[in-house]
Protein backbone atom coordinates (compact mmCIF):
# COMPACT_ATOMS: atom_id res chain seq x y z
CA UNK A 1 0.00 0.00 0.00
CA UNK A 2 2.72 2.44 1.09
CA UNK A 3 5.04 1.44 -1.74
CA UNK A 4 2.23 1.84 -4.30
CA UNK A 5 1.59 5.30 -2.90
CA UNK A 6 5.27 6.20 -3.07
CA UNK A 7 5.42 4.93 -6.65
CA UNK A 8 2.39 6.99 -7.62
CA UNK A 9 3.88 10.11 -6.03
CA UNK A 10 7.15 9.53 -7.89
CA UNK A 11 5.25 9.13 -11.16
CA UNK A 12 3.30 12.29 -10.44
CA UNK A 13 6.49 14.20 -9.67
CA UNK A 14 8.10 13.04 -12.92
CA UNK A 15 4.97 14.04 -14.83
CA UNK A 16 4.94 17.54 -13.33
CA UNK A 17 8.66 17.95 -14.07
CA UNK A 18 8.00 16.94 -17.66
CA UNK A 19 5.13 19.42 -17.92
CA UNK A 20 7.31 22.22 -16.52
CA UNK A 21 10.09 21.41 -18.98
CA UNK A 22 7.70 21.24 -21.96
CA UNK A 23 7.64 24.93 -23.04
CA UNK A 24 11.46 25.14 -22.83
CA UNK A 25 11.96 22.07 -24.98
CA UNK A 26 9.23 22.62 -27.52
CA UNK A 27 9.56 25.77 -29.66
CA UNK A 28 6.78 27.77 -31.23
CA UNK A 29 3.43 29.01 -29.99
CA UNK A 30 1.19 26.40 -31.58
CA UNK A 31 2.23 23.29 -29.56
CA UNK A 32 1.89 25.34 -26.38
CA UNK A 33 -1.55 26.45 -27.42
CA UNK A 34 -2.57 22.82 -27.97
CA UNK A 35 -1.05 21.92 -24.59
CA UNK A 36 -3.11 24.69 -22.96
CA UNK A 37 -6.23 23.24 -24.59
CA UNK A 38 -5.35 19.78 -23.26
CA UNK A 39 -4.94 21.17 -19.73
CA UNK A 40 -8.15 23.19 -20.07
CA UNK A 41 -10.28 20.28 -21.24
CA UNK A 42 -8.56 17.78 -18.95
CA UNK A 43 -9.55 20.03 -16.04
CA UNK A 44 -13.07 20.65 -17.37
CA UNK A 45 -13.52 16.90 -17.88
CA UNK A 46 -12.30 16.26 -14.32
CA UNK A 47 -14.73 18.81 -12.93
CA UNK A 48 -17.58 17.38 -15.02
CA UNK A 49 -16.58 13.89 -13.89
CA UNK A 50 -17.36 14.74 -10.24
CA UNK A 51 -21.03 15.07 -11.16
CA UNK A 52 -21.18 12.81 -14.22
CA UNK A 53 -18.82 10.07 -13.08
CA UNK A 54 -19.08 9.99 -9.28
CA UNK A 55 -22.49 11.39 -8.32
CA UNK A 56 -23.90 9.74 -11.45
CA UNK A 57 -25.82 12.69 -12.89
CA UNK A 58 -25.02 13.31 -16.56
CA UNK A 59 -24.86 17.06 -17.15
CA UNK A 60 -25.03 18.37 -20.69
CA UNK A 61 -25.05 21.98 -19.57
CA UNK A 62 -21.71 22.58 -17.90
CA UNK A 63 -21.05 25.33 -20.43
CA UNK A 64 -23.38 27.38 -18.21
CA UNK A 65 -20.83 27.37 -15.38
CA UNK A 66 -17.98 27.86 -17.82
CA UNK A 67 -19.70 30.84 -19.41
CA UNK A 68 -20.59 32.46 -16.08
CA UNK A 69 -16.95 32.24 -15.00
CA UNK A 70 -15.82 33.70 -18.33
CA UNK A 71 -18.35 36.54 -18.37
CA UNK A 72 -17.84 37.53 -14.72
CA UNK A 73 -14.07 37.68 -15.22
CA UNK A 74 -14.30 39.63 -18.45
CA UNK A 75 -16.99 42.02 -17.25
CA UNK A 76 -15.06 42.85 -14.07
CA UNK A 77 -11.97 43.51 -16.17
CA UNK A 78 -13.56 45.62 -18.90
CA UNK A 79 -16.23 47.50 -16.94
CA UNK A 80 -14.70 47.68 -13.45
CA UNK A 81 -10.96 47.43 -14.22
CA UNK A 82 -10.62 44.62 -11.73
CA UNK A 83 -7.70 42.29 -12.35
CA UNK A 84 -8.70 38.87 -13.71
CA UNK A 85 -6.85 37.27 -10.80
CA UNK A 86 -9.72 38.47 -8.65
CA UNK A 87 -12.16 38.13 -11.54
CA UNK A 88 -11.47 34.42 -11.96
CA UNK A 89 -12.04 33.83 -8.24
CA UNK A 90 -15.31 35.79 -8.36
CA UNK A 91 -16.31 33.98 -11.56
CA UNK A 92 -15.66 30.66 -9.88
CA UNK A 93 -17.82 31.69 -6.93
CA UNK A 94 -20.49 32.93 -9.35
CA UNK A 95 -20.59 29.57 -11.09
CA UNK A 96 -20.76 27.81 -7.71
CA UNK A 97 -23.62 30.14 -6.74
CA UNK A 98 -25.47 29.28 -9.93
CA UNK A 99 -24.99 25.60 -9.07
CA UNK A 100 -26.56 26.19 -5.65
CA UNK A 101 -29.57 27.83 -7.27
CA UNK A 102 -30.00 25.36 -10.08
CA UNK A 103 -29.04 22.25 -8.07
CA UNK A 104 -31.94 22.55 -5.70
CA UNK A 105 -34.64 21.85 -8.32
CA UNK A 106 -32.60 19.73 -10.77
CA UNK A 107 -30.64 17.34 -8.54
CA UNK A 108 -33.78 15.49 -7.59
CA UNK A 109 -34.05 14.52 -11.26
CA UNK A 110 -32.34 11.40 -12.55
CA UNK A 111 -31.13 9.99 -15.86
CA UNK A 112 -32.42 11.68 -18.98
CA UNK A 113 -34.39 14.24 -17.03
CA UNK A 114 -31.33 15.71 -15.34
CA UNK A 115 -29.52 15.76 -18.69
CA UNK A 116 -32.45 17.59 -20.31
CA UNK A 117 -32.69 20.14 -17.50
CA UNK A 118 -28.99 20.93 -17.79
CA UNK A 119 -29.20 21.33 -21.59
CA UNK A 120 -31.95 23.85 -20.96
CA UNK A 121 -29.81 25.71 -18.41
CA UNK A 122 -26.92 26.15 -20.84
CA UNK A 123 -29.13 27.16 -23.73
CA UNK A 124 -31.19 29.61 -21.69
CA UNK A 125 -28.04 31.37 -20.55
CA UNK A 126 -26.71 31.52 -24.12
CA UNK A 127 -29.92 33.11 -25.35
CA UNK A 128 -30.16 35.54 -22.42
CA UNK A 129 -26.56 36.71 -22.84
CA UNK A 130 -27.13 37.03 -26.58
CA UNK A 131 -29.82 39.66 -25.98
CA UNK A 132 -28.38 41.32 -22.91
CA UNK A 133 -26.83 44.65 -23.90
CA UNK A 134 -25.29 45.13 -20.45
CA UNK A 135 -22.77 42.37 -21.22
CA UNK A 136 -22.34 43.27 -24.86
CA UNK A 137 -25.13 41.22 -26.40
CA UNK A 138 -24.18 38.95 -29.29
CA UNK A 139 -20.84 40.67 -29.84
CA UNK A 140 -19.77 40.07 -26.23
CA UNK A 141 -16.94 41.68 -24.31
CA UNK A 142 -13.39 42.30 -25.46
CA UNK A 143 -10.39 42.79 -23.18
CA UNK A 144 -8.23 45.87 -23.68
CA UNK A 145 -4.76 45.01 -24.93
CA UNK A 146 -2.38 45.97 -22.19
CA UNK A 147 0.42 43.49 -21.66
CA UNK A 148 1.01 42.79 -17.96
CA UNK A 149 0.64 40.12 -15.27
CA UNK A 150 -2.14 42.16 -13.69
CA UNK A 151 -4.31 41.98 -16.80
CA UNK A 152 -3.05 38.51 -17.72
CA UNK A 153 -2.27 39.68 -21.21
CA UNK A 154 0.90 38.31 -22.77
CA UNK A 155 2.42 38.16 -26.23
CA UNK A 156 3.78 34.68 -25.64
CA UNK A 157 1.87 31.48 -24.90
CA UNK A 158 4.37 30.45 -22.22
CA UNK A 159 2.89 32.44 -19.29
CA UNK A 160 -0.59 31.17 -20.18
CA UNK A 161 0.79 27.66 -20.27
CA UNK A 162 2.20 27.98 -16.75
CA UNK A 163 -0.99 29.50 -15.38
CA UNK A 164 -2.95 26.65 -16.95
CA UNK A 165 -0.49 24.15 -15.50
CA UNK A 166 -0.82 25.64 -12.01
CA UNK A 167 -4.63 25.60 -12.29
CA UNK A 168 -4.49 22.02 -13.58
CA UNK A 169 -2.47 20.91 -10.56
CA UNK A 170 -4.95 22.75 -8.33
CA UNK A 171 -7.90 21.11 -10.10
CA UNK A 172 -6.43 17.60 -9.98
CA UNK A 173 -5.51 18.01 -6.31
CA UNK A 174 -8.90 19.39 -5.31
CA UNK A 175 -10.86 16.71 -7.16
CA UNK A 176 -8.61 13.92 -5.83
CA UNK A 177 -8.94 15.27 -2.27
CA UNK A 178 -12.73 15.06 -2.36
CA UNK A 179 -13.06 11.90 -4.45
CA UNK A 180 -10.71 9.92 -2.22
CA UNK A 181 -12.30 11.23 0.95
CA UNK A 182 -15.67 10.70 2.57
CA UNK A 183 -17.48 12.64 -0.17
CA UNK A 184 -16.14 10.31 -2.87
CA UNK A 185 -17.54 7.24 -1.14
CA UNK A 186 -20.88 8.95 -0.59
CA UNK A 187 -21.04 10.15 -4.21
CA UNK A 188 -20.43 6.65 -5.52
CA UNK A 189 -23.02 5.24 -3.14
CA UNK A 190 -25.54 7.78 -4.45
CA UNK A 191 -24.69 6.77 -8.02
CA UNK A 192 -25.13 3.10 -7.09
CA UNK A 193 -28.46 3.30 -5.23
CA UNK A 194 -29.63 6.60 -3.86
CA UNK A 195 -32.25 5.32 -1.42
CA UNK A 196 -29.94 2.59 -0.12
CA UNK A 197 -27.36 5.31 0.51
CA UNK A 198 -29.97 7.36 2.38
CA UNK A 199 -30.85 4.35 4.53
CA UNK A 200 -27.19 4.21 5.62
CA UNK A 201 -27.42 7.77 6.88
CA UNK A 202 -26.07 9.57 3.81
CA UNK A 203 -27.61 13.02 3.45
CA UNK A 204 -28.02 12.50 -0.29
CA UNK A 205 -29.37 15.97 -1.10
CA UNK A 206 -26.44 17.64 0.63
CA UNK A 207 -23.78 15.46 -0.98
CA UNK A 208 -25.25 15.77 -4.47
CA UNK A 209 -25.20 19.54 -3.99
CA UNK A 210 -21.60 19.52 -2.71
CA UNK A 211 -20.55 17.63 -5.81
CA UNK A 212 -22.32 19.97 -8.20
CA UNK A 213 -21.00 23.09 -6.45
CA UNK A 214 -17.40 21.81 -6.50
CA UNK A 215 -17.76 20.86 -10.16
CA UNK A 216 -19.29 24.21 -11.11
CA UNK A 217 -16.74 26.23 -9.13
CA UNK A 218 -13.81 24.56 -10.89
CA UNK A 219 -15.54 24.91 -14.27
CA UNK A 220 -16.15 28.62 -13.61
CA UNK A 221 -12.49 29.18 -12.73
CA UNK A 222 -11.45 27.71 -16.08
CA UNK A 223 -14.10 29.78 -17.84
CA UNK A 224 -12.34 32.86 -16.45
CA UNK A 225 -8.97 31.57 -17.61
CA UNK A 226 -10.36 30.83 -21.08
CA UNK A 227 -11.77 34.37 -21.33
CA UNK A 228 -8.47 36.08 -20.56
CA UNK A 229 -6.52 33.66 -22.72
CA UNK A 230 -8.68 34.37 -25.75
CA UNK A 231 -9.08 38.01 -24.71
CA UNK A 232 -12.72 38.05 -25.61
CA UNK A 233 -16.04 36.38 -24.74
CA UNK A 234 -19.35 36.15 -26.52
CA UNK A 235 -22.33 33.84 -25.96
CA UNK A 236 -21.33 31.42 -28.71
CA UNK A 237 -17.74 31.12 -27.52
CA UNK A 238 -18.54 30.14 -23.94
CA UNK A 239 -22.16 28.94 -23.70
CA UNK A 240 -22.06 26.72 -26.79
CA UNK A 241 -23.51 23.27 -26.09
CA UNK A 242 -20.49 21.82 -27.92
CA UNK A 243 -18.36 22.94 -24.95
CA UNK A 244 -20.62 20.93 -22.64
CA UNK A 245 -20.41 17.97 -25.00
CA UNK A 246 -16.62 18.19 -25.24
CA UNK A 247 -16.38 17.97 -21.42
CA UNK A 248 -18.48 14.80 -21.52
CA UNK A 249 -16.42 13.37 -24.37
CA UNK A 250 -13.02 13.72 -22.73
CA UNK A 251 -14.33 12.24 -19.47
CA UNK A 252 -16.27 9.37 -21.02
CA UNK A 253 -13.67 8.39 -23.62
CA UNK A 254 -10.83 8.66 -21.11
CA UNK A 255 -12.64 6.71 -18.43
CA UNK A 256 -15.67 7.96 -16.56
CA UNK A 257 -15.55 7.81 -12.77
CA UNK A 258 -11.75 7.73 -12.56
CA UNK A 259 -9.33 10.47 -11.57
CA UNK A 260 -6.95 10.00 -14.50
CA UNK A 261 -9.53 9.30 -17.22
CA UNK A 262 -10.53 12.87 -18.18
CA UNK A 263 -6.89 14.00 -18.46
CA UNK A 264 -6.10 11.01 -20.64
CA UNK A 265 -9.19 11.69 -22.74
CA UNK A 266 -8.15 15.30 -23.26
CA UNK A 267 -4.58 14.28 -24.06
CA UNK A 268 -5.85 12.10 -26.90
CA UNK A 269 -8.93 13.97 -28.16
CA UNK A 270 -7.70 17.58 -28.27
CA UNK A 271 -4.49 16.96 -30.28
CA UNK A 272 -6.47 14.61 -32.50
CA UNK A 273 -9.03 17.31 -33.18
CA UNK A 274 -6.25 19.79 -33.97
CA UNK A 275 -4.41 17.29 -36.14
CA UNK A 276 -7.41 16.41 -38.29
CA UNK A 277 -8.31 20.09 -38.56
CA UNK A 278 -4.83 21.13 -39.69
CA UNK A 279 -4.42 18.20 -42.06
CA UNK A 280 -7.87 18.13 -43.60
CA UNK A 281 -9.85 21.11 -42.34
CA UNK A 282 -8.84 23.54 -45.07
CA UNK A 283 -10.83 21.77 -47.72
CA UNK A 284 -14.05 23.08 -46.21
CA UNK A 285 -15.82 19.75 -46.58
CA UNK A 286 -15.76 18.83 -42.91
CA UNK A 287 -13.59 15.76 -43.51
CA UNK A 288 -11.69 16.55 -40.32
CA UNK A 289 -14.85 16.42 -38.25
CA UNK A 290 -15.86 13.14 -39.89
CA UNK A 291 -12.53 11.58 -39.00
CA UNK A 292 -12.72 12.99 -35.46
CA UNK A 293 -16.20 11.54 -35.05
CA UNK A 294 -15.05 8.20 -36.46
CA UNK A 295 -12.34 7.92 -33.79
CA UNK A 296 -14.88 8.70 -31.07
CA UNK A 297 -17.26 6.07 -32.40
CA UNK A 298 -14.44 3.50 -32.62
CA UNK A 299 -13.34 4.10 -29.02
CA UNK A 300 -16.94 3.86 -27.84
CA UNK A 301 -17.55 0.60 -29.66
CA UNK A 302 -14.22 -1.10 -28.98
CA UNK A 303 -13.58 0.21 -25.47
CA UNK A 304 -16.86 1.09 -23.74
CA UNK A 305 -15.12 1.59 -20.38
CA UNK A 306 -12.95 4.35 -21.85
CA UNK A 307 -9.30 4.31 -22.82
CA UNK A 308 -8.35 3.77 -19.19
CA UNK A 309 -10.07 0.38 -19.27
CA UNK A 310 -7.19 -0.84 -21.47
CA UNK A 311 -4.79 -0.31 -18.57
CA UNK A 312 -7.26 -1.54 -15.98
CA UNK A 313 -7.81 -4.83 -17.74
CA UNK A 314 -4.15 -5.74 -17.41
CA UNK A 315 -3.57 -4.07 -14.07
CA UNK A 316 -4.57 -4.92 -10.54
CA UNK A 317 -8.02 -4.04 -9.20
CA UNK A 318 -8.30 -0.81 -7.30
CA UNK A 319 -7.60 -0.91 -3.59
CA UNK A 320 -5.65 -4.17 -3.53
CA UNK B 1 -39.50 3.11 28.39
CA UNK B 2 -39.08 0.72 25.51
CA UNK B 3 -36.39 1.28 22.89
CA UNK B 4 -38.92 1.44 20.06
CA UNK B 5 -42.57 2.29 20.59
CA UNK B 6 -45.01 1.92 17.73
CA UNK B 7 -48.46 3.33 18.46
CA UNK B 8 -51.58 2.95 16.34
CA UNK B 9 -49.50 2.89 13.17
CA UNK B 10 -51.59 2.80 10.00
CA UNK B 11 -50.43 2.83 6.40
CA UNK B 12 -53.08 2.98 3.69
CA UNK B 13 -52.46 2.46 0.00
CA UNK B 14 -55.72 3.77 -1.44
CA UNK B 15 -58.39 1.63 0.20
CA UNK B 16 -55.96 -1.07 1.30
CA UNK B 17 -54.70 -0.96 4.87
CA UNK B 18 -51.20 -2.45 4.68
CA UNK B 19 -50.72 -1.65 8.37
CA UNK B 20 -53.91 -1.39 10.41
CA UNK B 21 -53.53 0.37 13.78
CA UNK B 22 -50.43 -1.52 14.90
CA UNK B 23 -49.11 -0.98 18.41
CA UNK B 24 -46.13 -2.77 19.94
CA UNK B 25 -42.86 -2.17 21.78
CA UNK B 26 -39.34 -3.39 21.23
CA UNK B 27 -37.31 -3.64 24.43
CA UNK B 28 -33.63 -2.84 24.52
CA UNK B 29 -31.49 -5.96 24.00
CA UNK B 30 -34.24 -8.31 22.82
CA UNK B 31 -34.66 -10.27 19.61
CA UNK B 32 -38.16 -9.85 18.26
CA UNK B 33 -39.44 -11.74 15.24
CA UNK B 34 -42.20 -10.49 13.01
CA UNK B 35 -43.90 -13.18 10.97
CA UNK B 36 -46.93 -13.46 8.76
CA UNK B 37 -47.97 -14.59 5.29
CA UNK B 38 -46.83 -12.70 2.19
CA UNK B 39 -48.60 -9.38 1.94
CA UNK B 40 -49.23 -9.16 5.68
CA UNK B 41 -47.55 -5.76 5.81
CA UNK B 42 -44.17 -6.61 7.35
CA UNK B 43 -41.96 -4.75 4.91
CA UNK B 44 -44.38 -1.81 4.87
CA UNK B 45 -44.03 -1.65 8.64
CA UNK B 46 -40.21 -1.52 8.33
CA UNK B 47 -40.56 1.21 5.70
CA UNK B 48 -42.75 3.26 8.02
CA UNK B 49 -40.39 2.84 10.98
CA UNK B 50 -37.18 3.78 9.16
CA UNK B 51 -38.73 6.52 7.02
CA UNK B 52 -38.75 4.97 3.54
CA UNK B 53 -42.48 5.70 3.59
CA UNK B 54 -44.59 7.94 5.75
CA UNK B 55 -47.32 6.37 7.89
CA UNK B 56 -50.89 7.54 7.22
CA UNK B 57 -51.45 7.89 10.96
CA UNK B 58 -49.91 6.79 14.23
CA UNK B 59 -46.50 7.39 15.75
CA UNK B 60 -43.08 5.80 16.02
CA UNK B 61 -40.83 6.71 18.95
CA UNK B 62 -37.20 5.70 19.32
CA UNK B 63 -35.41 6.21 22.66
CA UNK B 64 -38.62 8.01 23.70
CA UNK B 65 -38.31 10.59 20.91
CA UNK B 66 -40.92 10.88 18.19
CA UNK B 67 -39.37 10.00 14.84
CA UNK B 68 -42.54 9.53 12.80
CA UNK B 69 -42.04 10.43 9.16
CA UNK B 70 -38.35 11.34 9.54
CA UNK B 71 -36.16 10.81 6.49
CA UNK B 72 -34.21 7.52 6.32
CA UNK B 73 -30.90 9.36 6.69
CA UNK B 74 -32.18 10.92 9.94
CA UNK B 75 -33.43 7.65 11.45
CA UNK B 76 -30.13 6.04 10.46
CA UNK B 77 -28.22 8.71 12.36
CA UNK B 78 -30.46 8.13 15.38
CA UNK B 79 -29.20 4.51 15.46
CA UNK B 80 -32.12 2.84 13.70
CA UNK B 81 -30.91 0.74 10.79
CA UNK B 82 -32.51 -1.73 8.41
CA UNK B 83 -31.54 -4.17 5.70
CA UNK B 84 -33.54 -4.82 2.55
CA UNK B 85 -35.33 -7.97 1.51
CA UNK B 86 -33.76 -7.67 -1.93
CA UNK B 87 -30.15 -6.78 -1.14
CA UNK B 88 -29.28 -3.35 -2.50
CA UNK B 89 -25.55 -3.24 -3.04
CA UNK B 90 -23.53 -0.50 -4.66
CA UNK B 91 -22.60 -3.02 -7.34
CA UNK B 92 -19.70 -1.13 -8.92
CA UNK B 93 -17.96 -0.52 -5.60
CA UNK B 94 -15.86 -3.15 -3.89
CA UNK B 95 -17.27 -5.06 -0.90
CA UNK B 96 -14.97 -3.09 1.41
CA UNK B 97 -15.99 0.26 -0.11
CA UNK B 98 -19.67 -0.67 0.30
CA UNK B 99 -19.17 -1.22 4.01
CA UNK B 100 -17.10 1.97 4.26
CA UNK B 101 -20.15 3.94 3.17
CA UNK B 102 -21.79 2.69 6.35
CA UNK B 103 -18.69 3.19 8.50
CA UNK B 104 -18.30 6.81 7.36
CA UNK B 105 -21.50 7.77 9.19
CA UNK B 106 -19.55 8.40 12.40
CA UNK B 107 -16.12 8.90 10.91
CA UNK B 108 -14.85 11.76 8.78
CA UNK B 109 -11.56 10.17 7.82
CA UNK B 110 -11.20 7.33 5.37
CA UNK B 111 -8.45 5.43 7.25
CA UNK B 112 -10.35 4.69 10.48
CA UNK B 113 -13.52 3.98 8.45
CA UNK B 114 -11.57 1.36 6.49
CA UNK B 115 -10.46 -0.29 9.74
CA UNK B 116 -14.00 -0.29 11.07
CA UNK B 117 -15.30 -1.73 7.78
CA UNK B 118 -12.64 -4.45 7.80
CA UNK B 119 -13.53 -5.56 11.32
CA UNK B 120 -17.24 -5.67 10.44
CA UNK B 121 -16.44 -7.76 7.35
CA UNK B 122 -14.62 -10.23 9.60
CA UNK B 123 -17.67 -10.35 11.86
CA UNK B 124 -19.95 -11.40 8.99
CA UNK B 125 -17.33 -13.63 7.35
CA UNK B 126 -16.73 -11.65 4.16
CA UNK B 127 -13.16 -10.57 4.89
CA UNK B 128 -11.64 -12.64 2.07
CA UNK B 129 -13.97 -11.06 -0.51
CA UNK B 130 -13.27 -7.47 0.45
CA UNK B 131 -11.70 -6.38 -2.85
CA UNK B 132 -14.18 -7.97 -5.26
CA UNK B 133 -16.93 -5.80 -6.75
CA UNK B 134 -20.14 -6.12 -4.73
CA UNK B 135 -22.00 -7.01 -7.92
CA UNK B 136 -20.08 -10.28 -8.20
CA UNK B 137 -21.35 -11.67 -4.86
CA UNK B 138 -24.06 -14.36 -4.82
CA UNK B 139 -27.32 -13.91 -2.87
CA UNK B 140 -25.88 -15.18 0.40
CA UNK B 141 -22.89 -12.88 0.00
CA UNK B 142 -25.05 -9.88 -0.77
CA UNK B 143 -27.24 -10.53 2.27
CA UNK B 144 -24.13 -10.60 4.43
CA UNK B 145 -22.88 -7.45 2.75
CA UNK B 146 -26.17 -5.70 3.54
CA UNK B 147 -25.78 -6.83 7.13
CA UNK B 148 -22.16 -5.62 7.27
CA UNK B 149 -23.03 -2.23 5.81
CA UNK B 150 -25.81 -1.76 8.34
CA UNK B 151 -23.59 -2.87 11.23
CA UNK B 152 -20.83 -0.49 10.19
CA UNK B 153 -23.10 2.43 11.11
CA UNK B 154 -23.09 1.22 14.77
CA UNK B 155 -26.87 0.84 15.09
CA UNK B 156 -28.71 0.40 18.39
CA UNK B 157 -31.63 -1.31 16.68
CA UNK B 158 -31.32 -3.36 13.53
CA UNK B 159 -34.36 -4.33 11.46
CA UNK B 160 -33.56 -7.33 9.27
CA UNK B 161 -35.91 -7.96 6.35
CA UNK B 162 -35.72 -11.65 5.40
CA UNK B 163 -32.01 -11.85 5.96
CA UNK B 164 -32.13 -15.68 5.67
CA UNK B 165 -34.40 -15.81 2.63
CA UNK B 166 -32.94 -17.67 -0.35
CA UNK B 167 -30.09 -19.22 1.64
CA UNK B 168 -29.33 -22.94 1.78
CA UNK B 169 -29.26 -24.73 5.19
CA UNK B 170 -25.47 -24.43 5.55
CA UNK B 171 -25.64 -20.72 4.83
CA UNK B 172 -28.53 -20.32 7.30
CA UNK B 173 -26.48 -22.06 9.98
CA UNK B 174 -23.52 -19.73 9.34
CA UNK B 175 -25.84 -16.72 9.34
CA UNK B 176 -27.32 -17.72 12.70
CA UNK B 177 -23.85 -17.60 14.23
CA UNK B 178 -23.31 -14.15 12.74
CA UNK B 179 -26.66 -12.95 14.13
CA UNK B 180 -25.74 -14.37 17.54
CA UNK B 181 -22.50 -12.40 17.48
CA UNK B 182 -24.33 -9.23 16.47
CA UNK B 183 -26.87 -9.65 19.24
CA UNK B 184 -24.08 -10.47 21.66
CA UNK B 185 -22.40 -7.16 20.82
CA UNK B 186 -25.45 -5.36 22.23
CA UNK B 187 -27.57 -4.69 19.14
CA UNK B 188 -31.33 -5.09 19.50
CA UNK B 189 -32.77 -7.10 16.60
CA UNK B 190 -36.14 -7.20 14.88
CA UNK B 191 -36.39 -9.95 12.28
CA UNK B 192 -38.92 -10.23 9.52
CA UNK B 193 -38.41 -13.83 8.60
CA UNK B 194 -39.99 -16.74 6.76
CA UNK B 195 -37.25 -19.18 7.67
CA UNK B 196 -38.72 -20.70 10.81
CA UNK B 197 -35.36 -22.09 11.91
CA UNK B 198 -34.09 -18.54 12.38
CA UNK B 199 -37.22 -17.42 14.23
CA UNK B 200 -37.20 -20.38 16.61
CA UNK B 201 -33.49 -20.13 17.38
CA UNK B 202 -33.10 -16.37 17.65
CA UNK B 203 -36.32 -14.81 18.90
CA UNK B 204 -37.65 -14.74 22.45
CA UNK B 205 -40.88 -13.10 21.33
CA UNK B 206 -42.86 -13.31 18.09
CA UNK B 207 -45.46 -10.96 16.64
CA UNK B 208 -47.78 -12.31 13.96
CA UNK B 209 -49.19 -10.00 11.29
CA UNK B 210 -52.04 -10.83 8.95
CA UNK B 211 -53.75 -8.43 6.56
CA UNK B 212 -52.00 -5.53 8.27
CA UNK B 213 -53.23 -6.41 11.76
CA UNK B 214 -51.46 -7.92 14.77
CA UNK B 215 -53.22 -11.23 15.33
CA UNK B 216 -50.98 -12.92 17.88
CA UNK B 217 -48.00 -12.42 20.14
CA UNK B 218 -46.01 -14.86 22.23
CA UNK B 219 -43.00 -17.10 22.65
CA UNK B 220 -41.93 -18.89 19.45
CA UNK B 221 -42.81 -22.33 20.85
CA UNK B 222 -46.39 -21.24 21.65
CA UNK B 223 -47.00 -19.19 18.55
CA UNK B 224 -46.58 -22.11 16.13
CA UNK B 225 -49.47 -23.89 17.87
CA UNK B 226 -51.74 -20.84 17.96
CA UNK B 227 -54.97 -21.44 16.01
CA UNK B 228 -55.11 -17.90 14.64
CA UNK B 229 -51.58 -18.24 13.30
CA UNK B 230 -52.23 -21.60 11.66
CA UNK B 231 -55.40 -20.20 10.15
CA UNK B 232 -53.54 -17.19 8.76
CA UNK B 233 -50.95 -19.39 7.07
CA UNK B 234 -52.99 -22.45 6.10
CA UNK B 235 -56.64 -21.41 6.13
CA UNK B 236 -59.56 -22.11 8.46
CA UNK B 237 -59.87 -25.83 7.75
CA UNK B 238 -56.51 -26.65 9.30
CA UNK B 239 -56.91 -24.45 12.34
CA UNK B 240 -59.39 -26.53 14.26
CA UNK B 241 -57.45 -29.79 13.78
Amino acid sequence: MVSARARNLALLGALVALLIAFPFVVRGAYPKQVAILVLLYGALGSAWNVVGGYVGRISLGHAAFFGIGAYVTMWLMTAQHITPWIGMAVGSLGAAGLALLIGWPTLRLKGHYFAMATIALGEVLRIVFNDWAFVGGASGLEAPIHVSWATLTFRSQTPYYFIALAFAVLTAGLVAFYVEGKAGYYWQAIRGDESAAASLGVDTARYKMNGLVLSAGVTGLWGGFFAVHVGFVNPDSVFDILISVQMVLVAVLGGIGSLVGPWLGALILLPLGELTRVALGGSGRGVDLLLYALVIVLITVLQPGGILALWRRHGTPRGS
Amino acid sequence: MALLEVRDLTKAFGGLLANDHLSFDVEEGEVLALIGPNGAGKTTLFNCITGQSRPTSGTVAFHGRDITGRAPSATARAGLMRTFQIPRSFTQMSVLDNVMVGALLWERRVGPARERASSVLEMVGLEDRRYVPAGSLNVAGRKRLGLARALATRPTLLLLDEVAGGLNPTEVEALLQVLDRIHGSGVTLVLVEHVLEVVMRMARRVLVLDYGRLIAEGAPGDIVHDDRVIEAYLGRRHAAG
